[in-house]
């Protein structure tokens, strides 16, 4: 419950990612390398200047990625969870005029005065919108499309004025709009290095006023959590962290940082601390996927390359995302799917059996074609799944249920009849409406719904439709009786 | 008005009026709730219901009047006022799981810096465990039904350990056993001499569960015992004819002069 204290704390696993970032960053260079001929420079020799740390320029390029990604992380989380990721993107869009009039302050560079400027301006682009909101009928996204776009426009024919003043070190501020990291110099990252720290440090020490007012802020506010305060402050560091991002990523795709990572984390887990580490550690492994490739590439802008990085991790996490992955929600899907199938074949047979007076030896697999109106070799295929997972035994175009397989058929009829009976009976359904839903519902009737159905419906023994509803005798005979007596083969007889 | 403050009572409203959009929705109620009562507030829709509870817990601008609990401020005495908001007002696919909302409900007396402790953790589970609860703690909230969400929010206020509770329509669209549950909570809670102010929205049992109604339209149209207000008459004034002749004159007033002051 410290996420501060664990990010900060957590080094070993910052490391974990860091090397799993790296391993990411190798896994291409294959299919790359054929780029890098094209741009006629040695593959070989850049990667060695990489990982050797050797450029300064470079040093500052990882280092302010790391960074970056780190403080946008872990902000984005709470304007994802907040459902403000709109005003991520105006924020990012509305601090380019402060960035121009930053520059116009001494017609330099000046990172604290760009950082200012942007910060303000940034600041007054969100003010503007709640303002408007509050003012007019407009709602929040036609105010956020309006103040992004006339700041976005008044930074633009800024920042080209700027490029055409005749005197002045203009250098590096067209990066701002696409972004290099390559440009960072020693005082850009020294400032991000500051605002990442207040950043980890305030969201550690307000984690618990932060979540509450972003999951019900109107129970915050009443119980005494100045909720305002808190919205003005997480604001406040948005625009810092935006701005510490910009020169790396670029103003138009700043937001991207904020809200891909912080979605990532949110498909990958259930806990908001949680997703503030993951958050974070997805927006590090972008920032230093994105420099990686802008460095090789020779000054490929490094924003878009960035934001590629981060939504390569969103479509990993979206399919392979352990609970709410596609992958792995197509194969639960499945599973549950096959369980069926087994299950309705299962039935079948116990069908069979029971309109043969529970006597016959076994079920050839013309019956079970004939009653599941399939033919013999769909038949034969679901006999030989049953038999793969121990239910049943082929034998010369006979079925035998193994014990265990009669143990579950028995249930499933149990299930089947006793929902039908429960139905017509507690819910005045008509017999002849219930066979539907019994079908879904036996499958997935856990043992304590059925011994309650047992008790409401007094231990009944006969369903809707006449059919004796297979009783715990039925169900676990088998415990007594062996070989071929009731259509059960012992599996040990076959060979 | 109430004497000492210790017997302040624990909710006194003078003279409240709310806009929505300039347009009144409460006009100048005055109101002294009594000590340890189950307290119903009915009304049609649009009546001010959860527009009442709101503006006494200061989460609504009021354009005129004033709220006292127990004879002070709601800001000098935050941590005696429970509050159980309606469910629809909270994003259900937000990554907490039950036991951090419950906890929620002990960050008001925590105060800054403070992380909750054992004791808030223990707190939080007994609260659980009175709304029968306790075995969904680890839960993630979007897995529960309308019931349980409801039954994580009232555990949230009773983790509050307040003296004065509002509850936003508690009872909206939960299955009979979590309204059994929660009867019988709120019961016990003014049992041990809470006040609850009670959001209802369905007639008969209004009659059955409280000891004290609430009948509002815009205004208070009667406030005491159930068996005294709770008749043909009064539901009638309640119900039938919409002040519609107040509610128009004081919009005009309103978009006149930005302010309701007849």
């Amino acid at each position: 419950m410290n996420p501060g204290g664990a990010i900060l704390g957590s080094l070993g696993r910052r490391r974990l990612v860091w090397a799993l970032g790296l391993a990411i960053c190798f896994a291409p260079t294959i299919q790359a390398a054929s780029v890098q001929d094209i741009a006629n420079t040695d593959w070989g020799e850049q990667l060695v200047r990489f990982f050797s740390f050797r450029d300064a320029s470079l040093r500052y390029a990882l280092v302010g990625s790391v960074l970056l990604g780190l403080s946008c992380g872990l902000l984005g989380s709470f304007i994802v969870v907040r459902r403000m990721a709109l005003v991520g993107d105006a924020l990012s869009h509305a601090v380019l005029p402060g960035v121009a009039l930053g520059f116009l302050w001494n017609m330099s560079k000046d990172p604290w005065a760009i950082f200012v400027g942007a910060v303000v301006a940034g600041l007054a682009g969100t003010a503007m919108v709640s303002a408007l909101t509050r003012t007019t009928r407009l709602k929040e996204d036609t105010a956020l499309g309006l103040v992004l776009a006339t700041f976005f426009a008044v930074g633009i024919c800024l920042v080209t004025m700027i490029q055409r003043l005749p005197t002045g070190n203009k250098s590096g501020l067209d990066k701002f709009l696409f972004g290099q990291a390559a440009a960072l110099g020693g005082d850009d990252v020294s400032l991000m290095a500051i605002v990442t720290l207040v950043a980890v440090t305030l969201v550690g020490l307000f984690y618990k006023e932060l979540l509450a007012t972003s999951f019900d802020p109107g129970f915050a506010r009443s119980s005494g959590i100045p909720a305002e305060w808190v919205h003005h402050g997480l604001m406040l560091m948005l625009a810092a962290s935006t701005v510490i991002a910009l020169q790396a990523v670029g103003v138009v795709l700043v937001s991207a940082m904020l809200i891909t990572p912080a979605a990532t984390a949110y498909l990958l887990t259930d806990r908001m601390h949680r997703m503030l580490l993951l958050a974070s550690g997805c927006g590090v492994l972008a920032g230093v996927t994105g420099a990686f490739f802008s460095f090789v590439g020779r000054g490929l802008p490094t924003g878009p390359l960035m934001v590629i990085g981060a939504s390569t991790v969103f479509t990993c996490a979206y399919f392979m995302g352990p609970r709410h992955g596609v992958i792995a929600r197509w194969w639960r899907h499945r599973q549950s799917a096959a369980r069926t199938e087994r299950e309705n074949t299962l039935k079948a047979l116990y069908h069979i059996w029971e309109n043969g007076g529970f006597r016959d030896v076994g079920t050839t697999l013309a019956d079970l074609a004939e009653r599941r109106k399939e033919t013999i070799d769909e038949a034969l295929g679901r006999s030989r799944m049953l038999a793969g997972h121990g239910f049943a035994t082929v034998d010369s175009n006979v079925v035998y249920f193994t014990p265990e397989g009669r143990q579950r058929a028995a249930e499933i009829v149990r299930n089947h009849r006793l929902w039908e009976l429960y139905l017509t009976n507690s819910a005045n359904i008509a017999p002849d409406h219930v066979h539907d839903d019994a079908e879904r519902i036996e499958h997935v009737l856990g043992e304590t719904v059925v011994r309650e159905l047992e008790r409401r419906l007094n231990y009944a023994t006969v369903d809707p439709h006449g059919k004796s509803i297979p009783g715990p005798r039925d169900i676990h005979r088998d415990a007594a009786v062996r070989g071929g007596d009731g259509g059960v083969r012992n599996p040990e007889e076959t060979s | 008005m109430s004497g000492t403050e210790n017997q302040a009572a624990p909710l006194e409203i003078h003279d409240l009026t709310v806009a929505y959009h300039k347009k009144p929705v409460l006009w100048g109620v005055d109101l002294e709730v009594p000590a340890g009562q189950l307290i119903g507030i009915i009304g049609p829709n649009g009546a001010g219901k959860s527009t009442l509870i709101k503006a006494c817990m200061g989460l609504l601008p009021m354009q005129s009047g004033w709220v006292k609990v127990f004879g002070q401020s709601l800001k000098e005495v935050p941590t005696r006022v429970g509050y159980v908001p309606q469910r629809e007002s909270v994003d259900w696919d937000f990554p907490v799981n039950v036991m951090d909302v419950v906890l929620m409900g002990r960050y008001g007396r925590l105060g800054l810096f403070r992380r909750p402790s054992k004791v808030d953790r223990n707190v939080a589970r007994d609260c659980l465990d009175r709304v029968k609860m306790l075995p969904y703690a680890n839960r993630q909230i979007s897995n529960l039904s309308g019931g349980q969400q409801q039954r994580v929010f009232l555990a949230r206020a009773l983790a509050q350990q307040a003296d004065l509770y509002f509850m936003d329509e508690p009872f909206a669209g939960v299955d009979a056993a979590t309204e059994a549950a929660i009867v019988t909570v709120l019961r016990e809670l003014r049992n041990q001499g809470k006040t609850l102010i009670v959001v209802h929205h369905d007639l008969p049992t209004a009659k059955q569960y409280f000891d004290s109604l609430l009948l509002l339209n815009m205004n208070v149209v009667a406030f005491g015992p159930t068996a005294e207000v709770f008749t043909a008459e009064q539901l009638q004034r309640t119900y039938g004819g919409r002040l519609t002749i107040l509610s128009e004159v004081a919009s005009v007033l309103g978009a006149g002069n930005g302010g309701v002051n007849l």
